[in-house]
């Protein structure tokens, strides 16, 4: 084409969009400063003198002892029974054994076993001059010592205590990640259901219905005894009913044009139905021990729960194939202007089918994962849970209007509300308060938005001026 | 300041005049400088390009926006409008292209919404109605008060705009493209009724991209270019060329490009297409010819191409390509039988607005860029490039949304997407709606060049003069069946195609 014809005007008014990848960033992912800026306020209200207990007790006493312990001493090591105290006492037995001090059996058991143990000492005149426990034990055992005239010498050593907020202890970290993964996973599906401008309000229902398909199934074959295989069929089970019930949905909305609103509204109902009837209203328990490994195991070197890191691999999965598939581009399309998706070739009623499915099929993943942490199905499980999930959404960034919209910002919403939920358990919010704050919480993000697309709107209203002129 | 030709010398009074109006928005300045009166009983039109700042002055004007300089007087008092009501309530009544009416209440409602007529505090709905049939009756309407607004056509919904304005009273009309959507005759009743109020001493200001409409029209033009008036001259003072280069700014040579490609054989064919209003329509067109698709608003033009196009269910029917028979039952199919469609309405059925330019241009060629699913970003990057460089489309970058686009951008995005599928076939509806003089001529040109690459070019337009001046053969269409052709458009006339169509 000739650019010679061209007038003039219409090269000027090529707004640049001001620094490029920072500013588009925080438009983008703003979502992420919200959630950096909870972090922070949590973390200055959780602060607090944090005991070290297990291995990291153990370390810390071993490294000072020997300013603290002079040489040829007789040292107890005293502590209870929980895995903690174990690995404390088994820890600081192997660091500490070579030293040159005398190091006593250690007494470990209850407060009376503990007791017993100094009876016995006693009995048998043994002295000593130290004792070493953790800071929770401390005081136990201080009472139980002044019980002994003969020990009112001995000495007890704890461990260090440090500032830290309990917010960002690696367990209450680990808490908040476990919490949120049934909720964020379903999010995926919910995100591009709503990027086509649908909703889906089955989910919750559907996390019942899998939990219990699966118990269901595993309770069939093998009940406690199943297998490996039994268990991951079962669990394949639950993920392929709800996916037939979220394809039902598609079905509704494609085939039949019925709004995703009362067709999901209907199919909750459904689904919450046949979890009942499958489960006769009762809980199902007979399963294996190694069941609760989805939910409750964990990595060995990082102790990332195992759900959590499917959590993560499923979110990279999605966002891969929303951002670099055609799949993905055509969810955008058909959200944003589904006769031009159509005009330009584009199925759409395969797209919407294939989301309300793969929703589904989530919303059964989510149910297995809950099974498996609660180590039990019940028809009870995930009540309102799409309340949540569709709030992960929306606060994550994604327009309810469709054809906008992100996998990861879906993270960052969900990772919002369990830190917002967290952290109020920690500083003692009563549950409803909880609900008030989260509530506000939901509505503040969409106001955001709001205010973002009327400010976008003004800009590309301004843009219309031009071309209607 | 000219003063407008047809007042008297002694009731020469402006009833509004706006002086050094200056605006920018954040990065851009939308208008520079800009002076515009109007006079008592005068239709004053506001011509230019896209974004030529015509738009944005009108919107000061109504306090849509706030001007950053200049000055605004209305009946010879200084006025400052901080919003649309302020505007409204001095007597000036706009009416978008876009009605603020509500659909589902009568002609009556809407025409007192807001200013209801009550009698001991509850709505008087036999006065309302028999008021607002007086209001219609003076501007020719043939429908009753009591119609519901969505039974209407766009044109009667139109002068219950046009009636609104009239109960309040208002002093300025202010018209954004009011022909848009209008069919031939519905614009000259249109018409009818703007002189009708002129007489009476209703000062009009009436944008428009219609220059034949501007020049029967308008007392007085006003041209806007770069965000400035560069002139207002009494309509006589104006020859068509003029306008279009003072618009433009640089002497043009010639409106419509005529296609220079010497047709060849006949490459498709239309058998007996029924469906929807199209009843039993047959035609040929050869390859390297541009055949044009001309009719009334509703003789079913579009609905013919949707039919080809596989957008609607046709009934019955054949299409043929080289005298092979294609099998069409959805856009998809059209797609890969190398059909394409540029459908009318650029912004509902074209784009993904709030998508990229980028995707939006890849939407309907994914395919060839991809494997398995997975978009080869690099080689997509690159066939947009090559697209948007040859096309002339300027983009700020690849992600700019399409919706900040303007109108002639948009719509050669859309093209840019039609042409990366090769198609053979192409429909163009309406292809020049709305966007400027420039963007125009760049897309007749691309017309031309189609055909010159021996492929079926289809165009359907209710411009005649760009039918007559584009096209080498004219189909003309009435009640959804063929009522005639223009064998050789070069000769035809405008009024030979109105006989047929009416």
């Amino acid at each position: 084409m000739h650019s010679d014809v061209k007038p003039p005007v219409a090269q000027t008014p090529s707004r640049s969009r001001g620094g490029g990848g920072s500013r588009r960033f925080f438009t983008d992912y703003g979502m992420v400063i919200v959630l950096a800026g909870l972090c922070l306020l949590f973390s200055v209200l959780t602060l607090s003198e944090q005991h070290p207990v297990g291995a990291a007790a153990a370390e810390d006493i071993a490294d000072n002892i020997a300013k603290i312990v002079p040489g040829g001493s007789t040292v107890l090591i005293m502590a209870q029974n929980s895995d903690e105290d174990a690995e404390f006492v088994r820890k600081l037995s192997e660091n500490i054994g070579g030293a040159n001090m005398i190091l006593l059996p250690p007494a470990t058991g209850a407060p009376a076993v503990m007791r017993g143990r100094l009876a016995e000492l006693d009995s048998r005149s043994r002295t000593f001059q130290y004792i070493i426990t953790t800071n929770n034990h401390s005081a136990t055992i201080r009472l139980i010592l002044s019980q002994f005239p003969a020990f009112s010498d001995v000495k007890v050593i704890v461990p260090q205590s440090y500032k830290w907020p309990t917010f960002l202890l690696p367990d209450n970290i680990r808490n908040v990640a476990n919490q949120i993964t049934v909720i964020a996973i379903i999010a995926i599906g919910m995100t591009m259901v709503i990027i086509t401008a649908g909703i889906d309000l089955s989910v919750g229902s559907m996390i019942a219905l899998s939990a219990v398909v699966v118990a269901w199934l595993v309770g069939q074959f093998g009940g406690a005894q199943a297998s490996t295989i039994t268990m991951l069929l079962a669990a394949l089970g639950g993920i392929l009913v709800c996916g037939g019930v979220g394809a039902f949905s598609g079905l509704m909305v494609t085939g039949f044009r019925i709004p995703p609103f009362i067709a999901t509204l209907a199919m909750m109902q459904v689904a919450a139905g046949l979890a009942y009837i499958f489960s006769e209203g009762k809980p199902i328990y007979q399963l294996p021990d190694s069941f609760v490994l989805l939910g409750r195991g964990t990595e060995p070197f990082l102790h990332i729960p195992n759900a959590v890191i499917l959590m993560l691999v499923l979110y990279a999965i999605a966002h891969v194939v929303m951002t670099r598939t055609t799949f993905g581009r055509y969810v955008y399309a058909v959200g944003g202007n589904l006769e031009a998706a159509r005009l330009s070739g584009i199925r759409v009623k395969a797209i919407l089918f294939s989301v309300y499915t793969i929703c589904g099929m989530l919303a059964g993943l989510g149910g297995v994962i809950m099974a498996s942490q609660l180590k039990s199905g019940a028809a009870t499980y995930g009540l309102t849970y799409e309340l949540y999930v569709i709030a992960a959404v929306v606060v994550g960034g994604t327009s309810l209007m469709g054809g906008e919209g992100r996998i990861l910002g879906t993270l960052i919403g969900a990772f919002i509300i369990a830190v917002i939920q967290n952290g109020m358990n920690l500083v003692n919010v009563e549950s409803y308060t909880q609900k008030v704050v989260l509530g506000l919480v939901i509505l503040g993000a969409v106001l955001v938005d709001r205010i973002k697309q009327t400010r976008m709107n003004r800009k590309a209203s301004w843009r219309g001026d031009k071309a209607a002129a | 300041m000219v003063p407008p030709v047809r007042s008297r010398a002694e009731d020469v009074r402006p009833l509004l005049e706006m002086a050094a109006i200056r605006k920018s928005f954040p990065g851009v300045m939308a208008i520079s400088s800009a002076t515009f009166d109007l006079y008592t009983g005068e239709i004053h039109a506001l011509v230019g390009e896209n974004g030529a700042g015509k738009s944005t002055l009108i919107k000061i004007l109504t306090g849509v926006h706030q001007m950053d300089a200049g000055s605004i007087r209305l009946d010879e008092r200084p006025v400052s409008f901080r919003r649309p009501v302020d505007a409204q309530q001095a007597g000036i009544a706009t009416i978008y292209q876009e009605f603020t009416l509500v659909p589902a209440l009568t002609v009556a409602a809407n025409i007192f919404l807001g200013h209801e007529v009550t009698g001991n505090g509850l709505l008087d709905h036999r006065r309302e109605n028999r008021l607002a049939a007086e209001l219609l009756g003076r501007l020719g309407a043939e429908f009753d008060p009591d119609t519901c607004v969505s039974d209407l056509t766009v044109a009667q919904m139109q002068i219950v705009e046009i009636a609104r304005a009239l109960a309040r009273d208002a002093g300025i009309l202010v018209m954004d493209e009011p022909t848009a959507a209008l069919a031939p005759q519905e614009v000259s009743h249109l018409f009818g009724v703007l002189k009708e109020l002129s007489g009476r001493g209703m000062g009009t200001i009436f944008i428009s991209h219609r220059l034949d409409e501007v020049m029967a029209m308008a007392d007085r033009i006003t041209v806007m270019r770069d965000g400035a008036t560069i002139t207002t001259r009494g309509v006589d003072d104006f020859t068509r060329t003029d306008l279009i280069e003072q618009m433009v700014g640089r002497p043009i040579e010639q409106e419509y490009p005529r296609n220079t490609a010497s047709p060849g054989e006949t490459g498709f064919e239309v058998r007996s297409l029924s469906g929807g209003t199209v009843r039993d329509i047959s035609f040929t067109a050869r390859r390297g010819e541009v055949l044009g698709l001309a009719g009334l608003m509703g003789a079913g033009r579009t609905e013919v191409a949707r039919l080809i196009f596989g957008a609607d269910r046709k009934a019955s029917g054949e299409i043929l390509l080289d005298g092979r028979r294609l099998d069409i039952s959805s856009p998809r199919d059209a797609i890969r039988s190398g059909v394409c469609l540029l459908t009318e309405d650029r912004k509902a059925q074209g784009l993904v607005l709030k998508a990229s330019a980028k995707d939006n241009f890849a939407l309907a060629n994914l395919a060839s860029w991809s494997r398995l699913g997975w978009i080869h970003q690099r080689r997509e990057q690159r066939r947009f490039a090559d697209r948007t460089a040859s096309l002339n489309i300027r983009l700020a970058h690849s992600d700019q949304p399409a919706e900040e686009l303007s109108g002639g951008n948009q719509q050669k995005l859309l093209v840019a997407r039609w042409l990366e599928t090769n198609s053979e076939v192409i429909l163009f509806d309406e292809p020049t709606r709305g966007i400027d003089v420039g963007a125009k001529y760049d897309m007749y040109l691309l017309i031309g060049e189609l055909a010159a690459q021996g492929k079926v070019v289809i165009v359907i337009s209710s411009e005649l003069p760009e039918l007559l001046g584009i096209c080498d053969r004219i189909l003309v269409m009435r009640r959804g069946q063929v009522a005639g052709e223009v064998c050789d458009a070069s000769k035809g006339t405008q009024e030979e195609i109105m006989a047929l169509a009416v």
